[in-house]
């Protein structure tokens, strides 16, 4: 009967495991994935190697790396808008792309040769068509008590669905020589650059957007409800904060904010969309708002962190020849090993005989 | 019966420690039970009785001690090894499954249980016993179809059913009228005829000296002292349980009475099922008056009170506040008319134990001024006040800064009645306000409605505890599913059989005799 | 009638891989667990069963290891969300991600290849039935097993001790605690079971229905899974008819491409993503917005015996 250990509960986590966990979670699943790398027969040190250079090894991946953690900060600040509330938006991926169709649909239908009116344009159009898509299973939750999960991912493939119906049909370039994609957006729909890179001023958006994320779940009456319902749902309502309207307003914001990331993905980068358009950003997101705790200013380091995953999971495809999937994998070993670590921020391991 | 007393006891522990993370919950406890006796434990919340029982039961494993069944020594590390040792628990919170039937429930988990349900057989045997021991149950019904009293049944007749020797009653009575706590004792004192040891834990101390043979007080983690329950007075029992004099009689002084402050016409609200809840209550309270409601658990008192603060649509009928009509209008109306609303369920409702006490008087504030500005919070103005009822209100904390989880029930409590009191509230819906608090706390909270009674504010106590409604209130409604079977304008006047009597659904002019009623 | 003969025969082949993971999902669910990685593990089931069978060139070898590959991720979910009481839905999220991944890197060197699966062996005698014989009983084994899997859990759910059990673990742990059964391990067991079956199912699609492996061939059938488990209010039976629907969708959506129609084929292929939302709308307006009927009341929630409050 007597173990070595014994599991205790905490009474208050101490601050270092705030960073020591996810870390130590990071770390882990780098280490499970070693393993699996060594069974199909490549070397750990060598793909590790390589994904590290190619990420953060030279200016390009470096820029390539930023230019990722874009699009995942805000659909990772929207997920984790409607996640701090408990409700699981697993749909940014669906609003990401409305978000995008909206832009093009901007650009095909109300073109204005002025980079600011496009960009006011773009983002308010990509703004509602995300935050609609969200709202749409936000108010059947809110109105019908709909599980949200199974609407908001079903969206997905609708979203998904139906920008492949644009792009193979009335939306694609009669001058791609047949490819399925949208044409070219023109200078004046484009963002502005940074530098020389291909980074651009989107990356500004999302911090900005991070801080602002900080200021309303510290700072203001709205961040403060969302706080509570997430915490205590009953408490919320004995309190007079109404559910069924929070619920719409934050799968909004939330669809919109990703929605926005779709826009910064389009204009700021591709130019245009074509098959695979999103790479998973939706649901990368997910990993970085929990990797993240739901902080927004974490979510921004985290968006970073995965952003390198990423890039260095390109560079494995190109020199190792492994397929993509192989970030995937990580992916999912890193949240394994993330909510494996959350155990230890609520307990700890006692050997028996010692302290109390 | 004293033959017993020279018997071999069924179960004998001797020196069980056991510690939580922050408690010392039992240290060194010794504690037998012989056949044919109710050996009573007495003690506060938290002195460790539950601690105890759940160690017997093989639900926690002891830090060290020995526990002896029939002269063996025994080591429980699951409740089966209990069950099979012949000792059987019936929990606070029932272990009954809602959605199962009754004879479902109980043979689930039976140890060498037929693969296929032997439905018949099952329920052959549930009605045998239920007419020895007088435990009439229906044994195809679901167990959310039954009241409490009728699920408390079921219990101990699972426990019966299973072969119990042993049988561990963990505060039975709170959950029952005074005539259905007569049933039980009459029960219990069959099953001892029949020679089962009964443990009998309480803290009520008129029904501890009805029915205990013997009584073990315990004491923060320890046992005072164990003695025999004839010849013991009530006074005796307090002073050893608490470790200090305890006063007994409410102070109270004769007040005159102020304008109404509420008034409640023909509400009717529903559950969460959407089940009728609440029928056609009328009810008025004036200032300076506390309206107890009696009733036992789950006959809507929580929809009421709900319905009362604006957190429950009304169906129909109308809520009057000083005046005003405030039928339909937004929870935080009410709180800003003057309602202060004390929920049952400290931990669930009325606080958010993962935010720290800043954001829990926040909670109810965050909405005005000077906690809030505009769409933005003020949190040196919210720590200001919370700084302040942490003095006034002596909440033992660390800071204001740890989550209000970590804080003991009897501060959470002090916390919450600070935050709905601080602001000088009309009105004061308190339900269950010293449920599961130590004498101090429980003190505590007596005394601040007390004030705020003579302040002036209208109080409405809503309590399953039919002492503490009976020594609070200046006049007394008894609730009976949902609605009102009558308000006893002096509840000195009135006996406990006859509130038990209305309680279980009696009109109060067949209840209480003739010359006496309102 | 007649018509309809090919298309109800169809909708019960393609709805069976569903049924079999919606079948699992609702033994997990009932123990309490929510397993949202069903997408992942269908997955893992289509491409281990259909390399398995590449390596041993026997199907059933194929199966079975797709069900054990199965039961051994899951056990992941279960070790998280029961052992270290992990949040549920994220959990099952980092099933389906990992299962996705893992099924396309590993899956890569199999894509195009061909196998001899299950294939079709009509009932003797019930298949000679008008119009029920060719919708019924001309199928391949596993369809057949999947009506006696229906019939067997009703059975097993209701009138059995396990299934009381499994019933009572979903509801209240702590009850099934306090008399003496082991939470954790019926959660395993539960959550491994159903995880088996899902991947069951993804094997189906690879091994039996195409007979090809297809990076992420599901195509959210996993999650329609998850959808039907509400949609069938937890009940078996009613999951096989939810599976059928949503199978009969499948196999009109390409009858209507094969015509040769004007509708653009991604606006089709929408079909049963919309069904889904329609359904689980349906659903939830009927059952209105109180207790959610035959929703396992403890779901979702970690046990932890040893929590003083």
């Amino acid at each position: 009967m007597s173990a070595p250990f014994r599991v205790e509960r905490r009474l208050d986590c101490p601050a270092w495991l705030n960073w020591a966990i996810p870390v130590g979670a990071v770390a882990t699943a780098l280490l499970a994935g070693a393993v699996l790398l060594f069974f199909l027969g490549v070397s750990p040190l060598a793909a590790y190697t390589a994904m590290f250079r190619g990420a953060l090894g030279d200016a390009w991946g470096l820029s390539e790396t930023i230019v990722k953690a874009i699009p995942l900060t805000l659909a990772g600040l929207a997920v984790g808008l409607s996640f701090t509330m408990v409700v699981w938006n697993i749909g940014a991926e669906g609003q990401l792309v409305m978000g995008a169709l909206a832009a093009v649909a901007v650009v095909r239908y109300a073109f204005v040769d002025s980079a600011p009116v496009m960009f006011f344009l773009m983002f308010v159009a990509a703004a509602l068509a995300g935050g609609l898509w969200a709202g749409f299973a936000g108010f059947l939750k809110a109105r019908w008590s709909v599980n949200e999960i199974i609407t908001t991912l079903m969206m997905n493939y609708i979203a998904i669905l139906l920008t492949e119906y644009f792009i193979y049909g009335p939306w694609r370039d009669p001058s791609s020589l047949g490819f399925p994609m949208t044409a070219p957006f023109p200078a004046a729909a484009r963002l502005a650059v940074l530098g020389g890179t291909r980074v651009h001023v989107g990356l500004i958006l999302a911090i900005f957007l991070a801080l602002l994320f900080r200021v309303l779940y510290r700072w203001t009456r709205w961040g403060f409800e969302l706080r509570v319902i997430g915490n205590n749902a009953n408490a919320a309502r004995y309190a007079g904060m109404d559910y069924m309207k929070n619920v719409l307003l934050a799968m909004f914001v939330s669809g919109a904010v990703a929605g926005i990331a779709g826009m910064i993905e389009v204009a700021g980068l591709q130019g245009r969309i074509q098959p695979g358009f999103s790479a998973g950003y939706g649901y990368t997101a997910i990993i970085v708002a929990w990797l993240a705790r739901l902080n927004p200013v974490g979510t921004v380091f985290v968006s970073f962190l995965l952003g390198a995953l990423l890039v260095g999971g390109d560079t494995l495809q190109v020199v190792m020849r492994l397929p993509l999937a192989s970030v995937q994998v990580l992916q999912g070993l890193i949240l394994f090993c993330v909510l494996g670590g959350e155990f230890f921020r609520n307990y700890r391991i006692v050997p028996v005989g010692k302290g109390e | 019966m004293d033959s017993s007393m020279q018997q071999a006891p069924l179960v004998e522990m001797r020196g069980i420690s056991k510690a939580f993370a922050t408690v010392r919950a039992n240290a060194g406890i010794d504690f037998d039970v012989r056949p044919g006796e109710v050996h009573t434990l007495l003690g506060e919340n938290g002195a460790g009785k539950s601690t105890l029982m759940n160690i017997l039961n093989g639900l926690y494993i002891p830090d060290s001690g020995t526990i002896r069944v029939k002269g063996e020594n025994r080591r429980f590390s699951s409740p089966r090894d209990a069950i099979a040792a012949g000792i059987g628990m019936v929990h606070q919170h029932f272990m009954l499954v809602q959605v199962l039937t009754v004879w479902e429930n109980m043979i689930m988990g039976l140890p060498g249980l037929e693969a296929i349900l032997p439905k018949k057989t099952v329920i052959k045997r549930i009605q045998d016993i239920s007419t020895r021991y007088g435990l009439g149950v229906e044994p195809e019904a679901r167990v959310w179809q039954l009241s409490v009293g009728e699920q408390q049944r079921v219990e101990i007749l699972k426990m019966l059913y299973r072969r119990a020797e042993i049988l561990v009653l963990d505060e039975p009575t709170s959950v029952l009228t005074p005539q259905e706590v007569h049933h039980l004792f009459n029960t219990i004192r069959q099953m001892t005829a029949e020679g089962h040891g009964v443990v009998f834990i309480s803290h009520k101390l008129d029904e501890v000296m009805e029915i205990s043979d013997r009584i073990t007080i315990l004491r923060k983690g320890e046992v005072v002292e164990t003695l025999s329950g004839r010849n013991v007075s009530k006074e005796e029992l307090a002073e050893k349980m608490v470790g200090r004099k305890v006063v007994f009689a409410v102070d109270k002084t004769v007040l005159n009475l102020g304008e109404t402050v509420l008034e409640t016409d023909g509400v009717c609200a529903l559950n969460d099922r959407g089940l009728p809840a609440v029928r056609n209550l009328s009810l008025s309270i004036r200032e300076g008056e506390i309206l107890g409601i009696a009733g036992i658990a789950g006959n809507g008192q929580r929809e009421l009170c709900e319905a009362l603060s604006g957190l429950r649509p009304i169906q129909f009928g109308r809520v009057i506040l000083m005046g005003v009509d405030m039928t339909g209008a937004h929870p935080i109306e009410f709180i800003k008319a003057g309602v202060g609303y004390i929920p049952a369920d400290r931990k669930g409702t009325g606080l958010v134990g993962s935010m720290n006490l800043r954001e829990n008087f926040n909670l109810k504030n965050f909405w005005r001024k000077p906690y809030s500005r505009g769409i933005f919070l003020s949190w040196e103005n919210v720590a200001g006040e919370t700084g302040r009822i942490v003095e006034r209100f002596g909440v033992a904390t660390p800071g204001l800064g740890v989550p209000v989880r970590n804080l003991s029930g009897g501060n959470q409590q002090r916390l919450m009645l600070g935050r709905e009191l601080s602001g000088t509230p009309r009105l004061i819906v308190a339900m269950q306000p010293t449920w599961g608090l130590d004498v101090g706390a429980t003190e505590f909270v007596r005394d601040q409605l007390l004030r705020q009674r003579e302040r002036g504010a209208a109080i409405l106590l809503v309590s399953e505890d039919l002492e503490e409604v009976m020594a609070l209130s200046d006049r007394l409604a008894v609730i009976h599913k949902g609605e009102i079977m009558g308000v006893v304008d002096d509840p000195r006047g009135v006996t406990e059989e006859e509130l038990g009597l209305m309680m279980a659904g009696i009109p109060m002019s067949a209840a209480v005799r003739g010359e006496r009623s309102l | 009638m007649e018509i309809l003969v090919p298309i109800l025969s169809a909708a019960i082949r393609s709805g069976t891989p569903i049924l079999y993971a919606t079948l699992g999902e609702i033994l997990t669910e009932k123990a309490g667990v929510l397993n949202l990685g069903l997408e992942g593990l269908m997955l893992l089931g289509a491409f281990s069963g259909f390399s398995a069978t590449m390596v041993t060139g026997n199907p059933w070898l194929g199966l079975a290891v797709a069900v054990l590959v199965g039961m051994l991720v899951s056990a992941i979910h279960a070790f998280l969300c029961v052992s270290m009481g992990a949040n549920q839905v994220v959990s099952g999220l980092a099933i389906t991600m990992f299962g996705t991944g893992l099924s396309a890197l590993l899956g890569k060197a199999y894509v195009g290849e061909t196998i001899r699966g299950i294939g079709v062996m009509p009932v003797p005698l019930l298949e000679k039935i008008p119009i029920l014989g060719p919708v019924f009983f001309n199928h391949d084994p596993l369809v057949y097993a999947s009506y006696l899997l229906v019939g067997f859990l009703c059975w097993f759910i209701a009138s059995t001790r396990w299934g009381l059990t499994l019933r009572a673990v979903g509801e209240n742990p702590r009850a099934v605690d306090s008399a003496g059964l082991n939470v954790t391990l019926l959660r395993y067991a539960y959550t491994m079971i159903g995880g088996g079956f899902a991947a069951l199912g993804g094997a189906y699609l690879s091994v039996v229905y195409t007979q090809m492996w297809v990076e992420m061939m599901t195509a959210g059938r996993g999650w329609i899974a998850v959808a039907l488990v509400i949609f069938g209010i937890w009940n078996p039976l009613r999951a096989a008819f939810g599976s059928y629907l949503f199978g009969g969708v499948g196999a009109l959506q390409l009858r209507i491409q094969a015509a040769g129609t004007t509708i653009p084929a991604p606006l089709l292929l929408m079909l049963p993503y919309v069904l889904t939302i329609a359904v689980l709308v349906a659903i939830s307006i009927k059952k209105g917005k109180g207790i959610l009927l035959g929703a396992p009341a403890a779901l979702g929630q970690p046990f932890h015996r040893e929590e003083r409050d």
